[in-house]
């Protein structure tokens, strides 16, 4: 039994779904599982796991399992589970006009924030100090939060400039694991530059160490109980993050807000590795929408833009996603297609289904596109529209002409005007696909397209990134090699075999208005787990 | 009347539209008037002839590198110590703020400093909309001496230049604010309202709230921000090009725009330096620098900025007058189509759109 090959097991949770695929080792999937999203998103975690697990049936030797999961998005829509965080910006006597949280919404501030305050310390975009840090001031604010009774889980510390200038947000981290024993977010490790964003995204991950740690349990617990701890049959685990690689739990614990975004993400990479296609744009057909992605290099696109989590705008990044209102459930009426949908319930209410209302599902297959592999839908929505009046049938017509305009619209939204990229068509529903779109120069459909989120779980790398402001003059070689020197060292970290990481992406923008020349450097490394 | 919580997101709309693509994010001045305004009350806003003609009026600004501003952000004591130095220099102290430049940041941001002060502020500004450099203010026009620039910075340095004119003023306080780590706050021309009258834009702070509160609940947000701009539709369509370049310091561009709907078939080409500044069609000029070019989401009518415009954009560009002083000879001198480099004849935007 030893012999056999180790299989991996991608775990996708989505809003509707929970997805479950195990590729083998020359990465065929040789078991998927569909299965309902639920409340706790535990349960349906469980159920797609022995779902896939049931397909492969005694003997079969997991090597690694990994997991994308909304818990910590959910948790902070729903400000459920979240830990007390006090709040420590270094900057004073600078930034003073916009205190931490000023943007954040009132419920959820009162559910994270164990206290503020703007404290001596940070940098000058030069490099200069704006002051020394006052430890003391750090002391005096956490011992404060004690007292009120608001106790801290938690701590952020956010440093102006610290993504060029991190020392002073290591000195505070160390005194509060020292005197507090309190885990310590560093905004350096988690934004780049624009302080209110990255300080927003630095608390927000404070705040979710709670949730990471259940997250991890929940993970590690379920596979115990299956099995897959034992020494000899332990399988790794590890998270999805958002810009479509894995972290170690360890490393999750630390970083849990990049897994927010981890969903879209791990469609594209997924599409990516199913189409065996490394540029291209992913259109994602769900149930209730369609998310469009970018491939580039393949791996995901990142968004220009500040990103909204719960009301708050943060700076790390994620895919740039396109959503549009068009699902397989998606209503479809007299005068226009959606944007409401039957959701889960589509198996009960569209026609193709026995059921009473008209979707975007069954326009699809009256206009010939239904899947393959689901002939009966035909016949059954020929018997429901022969009790019906011919105007539903021109309704479906005309739905599936104005579902078409709509893909055409997000695609040449998303080209950027580049239209020599394949379109490749993954989720659920990507047969209301029509098969030429202008604007690509061809639609892929890859097997097993409906769980490529999952697939994308699977196969993903382990990262790491570094966002910083170097000088532009003769020591910038040697800085931006120190730079990406770092981000292997965090990919490593992350979970990547040393000997497999490469630099992935590497972008220099020069800065204006400036007394020495500088340039904005983002480094980003990626590669296989290690074994 | 004055300025509450309540109005900021109106007024940051507002100036949004009036920086025609320039001027700088309004979000981080939106919440700094907001935390000002709750920390130390609403902001009376006063006209010109409320002042007695003694009374002195401080045009703030914030400059510096726009990276440098969204990282750094102005301490709340900065306005403070500006204000204390008008008085030393003056021997009373100011009795109204006054913002420089109403588009963009610089149009929300000194509710916060008024705010912070205690003191009203002047419904005026010294440009009625966005402008790159220092010396292009209605003061200057006016032929006000640049003789004063009072500047303050985070660490609590105060600098007073008493330059001989407005290219030393503009390189002076350029040097200062590169030391103070590229971001500062400055007053430039401390006027009594005296001087003031003639010399500054007048009921631009409440124009801006018009602006941001036209398009509130509208049921056609771009109809009735057209409305209320008396603005000349140019194109509604799809952004196909942008193209950038730095050069000198300035971001310049081009933007190209396709007509959709009833525009299909047209194609409109704008001329960007961190603001919009000319827009052609077929080879015609349509609208052109000091006029007001503003690009805008066709769908929900806000502002789009020059640095955000990105291919596949829906969005509409609307041209409307700018204020008659910078029609003046002097005033085109300093922001007509030549101070940007093209080689144009100032023609008014309702002319060029009655030729069309």
């Amino acid at each position: 039994m030893a012999d056999l090959p180790e299989l991996r097991i991608g775990i996708d949770v989505g809003g509707t779904n929970t997805d479950a695929v195990a590729l083998d080792a020359g990465g065929r999937v040789i078991a998927k599982a569909k299965r309902p999203t639920t409340p706790d998103v535990t349960e349906g975690l469980r159920a797609a796991l022995d779902a896939v697990l049931g397909e492969l049936g005694e003997g079969a030797r997991i090597g690694r399992v990994m997991l994308g999961t909304t818990h910590a998005t959910n948790a902070i829509l729903e400000r459920r589970g979240l830990g007390r965080v006090a709040v420590v910006r270094l900057g004073a006597p600078a930034t003073t006009s916009v205190p931490p949280l000023s943007d954040w919404p009132g419920d959820l501030r009162e559910a994270v924030s164990a206290g503020e305050a703007i404290l001596p310390g940070g940098h000058y975009v030069d490099g200069r100090e704006i002051s020394p840090p006052d430890l003391d001031a750090v002391r005096r604010f956490l011992d404060g939060t004690r007292a009120d009774g608001a106790r801290a889980d938690a701590v952020a510390v956010t440093s102006v400039f610290s993504p060029a200038s991190d020392e002073h947000e290591r000195l505070v981290a160390e005194l509060v694991a020292a005197e507090y024993g309190l885990p310590v977010s560093m905004s350096h490790e988690i934004g780049s530059l624009g302080l209110l964003e990255r300080e927003n995204a630095t608390v927000l991950n404070a705040a979710l160490y709670g949730v990471a740690a259940h997250v991890t349990d929940a993970l590690v617990t379920a596979l115990d109980e299956r099995g897959l701890g034992v020494p000899g049959r332990r399988a790794e685990p590890y998270l999805a993050q958002n810009d479509g690689t894995l972290m170690t739990v360890e490393h999750a614990a630390r970083l849990p807000v990049s897994t927010i975004g981890s969903g879209p993400a791990n469609s594209l990479r997924g599409a990516a590795f199913l189409s065996g296609v490394a540029d291209a744009i992913v259109v994602d057909v769900g149930g209730t929408s369609t998310d469009l992605g970018v491939l580039s290099g393949g791996f995901p696109r990142e968004s220009a833009a500040a990103v909204e989590i719960g009301g708050v705008l943060t700076n790390f990044r994620m895919p740039d996603i396109l959503a549009i209102a068009l699902g397989g459930g998606t209503k479809v009426r007299r005068h226009g297609v959606g944007p409401d949908s039957v959701g889960y319930r589509i198996v009960r209410e569209a026609l193709v289904f026995g059921g009473g209302t008209a979707t975007m599902t069954d326009a699809a297959v009256a206009a010939g596109r239904g899947p393959r592999e689901a002939p009966g839908w035909r016949d059954r929505l020929a018997a429901a529209l022969g009790d019906m009046s011919e105007e539903i049938a021109d309704t479906l017509e005309r739905a599936v002409m104005i579902a078409d305009e709509m893909v055409i619209d997000a695609v040449d939204r998303m080209s950027l005007g580049k239209t020599d990229r394949p379109l490749v068509a993954v989720g659920g529903g990507a047969f209301l696909l029509p098969d030429r779109v202008p604007g690509v120069s061809r639609v892929i459909r890859p097997e097993h397209a409906e769980v490529a989120n999952a697939v994308g779980a699977a196969i993903a790398l382990a990262s790491g990134r570094v966002d910083t402001i170097l000088p532009a003059g003769d020591s910038r070689s040697e800085a931006i090699e120190r730079a990406k020197e770092e981000a292997v060292g965090r990919a490593v970290a992350a979970g990547a075999d040393p000997s497999g990481v490469e630099i992935v992406d590497l972008l220099e923008v020069p800065l204006s208005y400036l007394s020495e020349p500088a340039v904005r450097v983002h480094v980003k490394a990626a590669g296989p787990l290690a074994r | 009347m004055s300025i509450s919580v309540s109005d900021i997101p109106a007024l940051a709309r507002g100036c949004a539209v009036l920086g025609t693509g320039g001027g700088g994010d309004v979000r981080t001045g939106s919440l700094a008037a907001t935390r000002a305004i709750r920390e130390y009350g609403e902001v009376p806003l006063v006209r010109l002839a409320d002042l007695a003609d003694d009374a002195l009026v401080v045009p703030l600004s914030g400059i510096g590198a726009p990276t440098v501003s969204h990282e750094m952000i102005h301490s709340e004591d900065e306005p403070k110590r500006v204000a204390e130095e008008v008085e030393r220099l003056f021997g009373r102290p100011p009795s109204a703020v006054m913002s420089s430049e109403i588009g963009g940041s610089n149009g929300v941001a000194p509710v916060a400093w008024a705010a912070q002060l205690g003191l009203p502020l002047l419904d005026a500004d010294g440009m009625g909309r966005a402008f790159p450099e220092v010396q292009m203010v209605s003061m200057y026009v006016a032929g006000l001496p640049a003789d004063l620039v009072i500047m303050s910075d985070v660490a609590g340095n105060v600098v007073t230049i008493r330059p001989v004119d407005g290219l030393w003023s503009e390189r002076l306080a350029r040097a200062v604010c590169v030391a103070a780590g590229s971001h500062a706050l400055m007053a430039d021309y401390v006027l009594t309202a005296a001087q003031a009258r003639g010399a500054v834009i007048e009921g631009t702070v409440t124009r801006a709230l018009e602006i941001g509160r036209a398009t509130e609940g509208a049921a056609d947000p771009l109809q009735a921000l057209q409305d209320r701009l008396d603005a000349v539709r140019l194109i509604t369509g799809k952004l196909t090009d942008v193209e950038r370049r730095t050069t000198g310091g300035f971001v310049r561009g081009t933007a190209t725009i396709e007509g959709t709907g009833a525009d299909r078939g047209r194609r409109l080409t704008m001329e960007l330096q961190n603001e919009n500044l000319v827009a052609i069609e077929d080879g015609q000029v349509r609208a052109m620098v000091p006029d007001l070019i503003t690009v805008v989401d066709t769908e929900t009518a806000a502002a789009v900025q020059t640095e955000a415009l990105r291919y596949g954009q829906r969005v509409t560009v609307l041209a409307w007058p700018c204020d008659p002083l910078w029609r003046t000879p002097k005033g085109l001198d300093t922001a007509g189509p030549r101070a940007f480099g093209y080689e144009l004849d100032y023609v008014p935007v309702e002319e060029l759109m009655t030729r069309g």
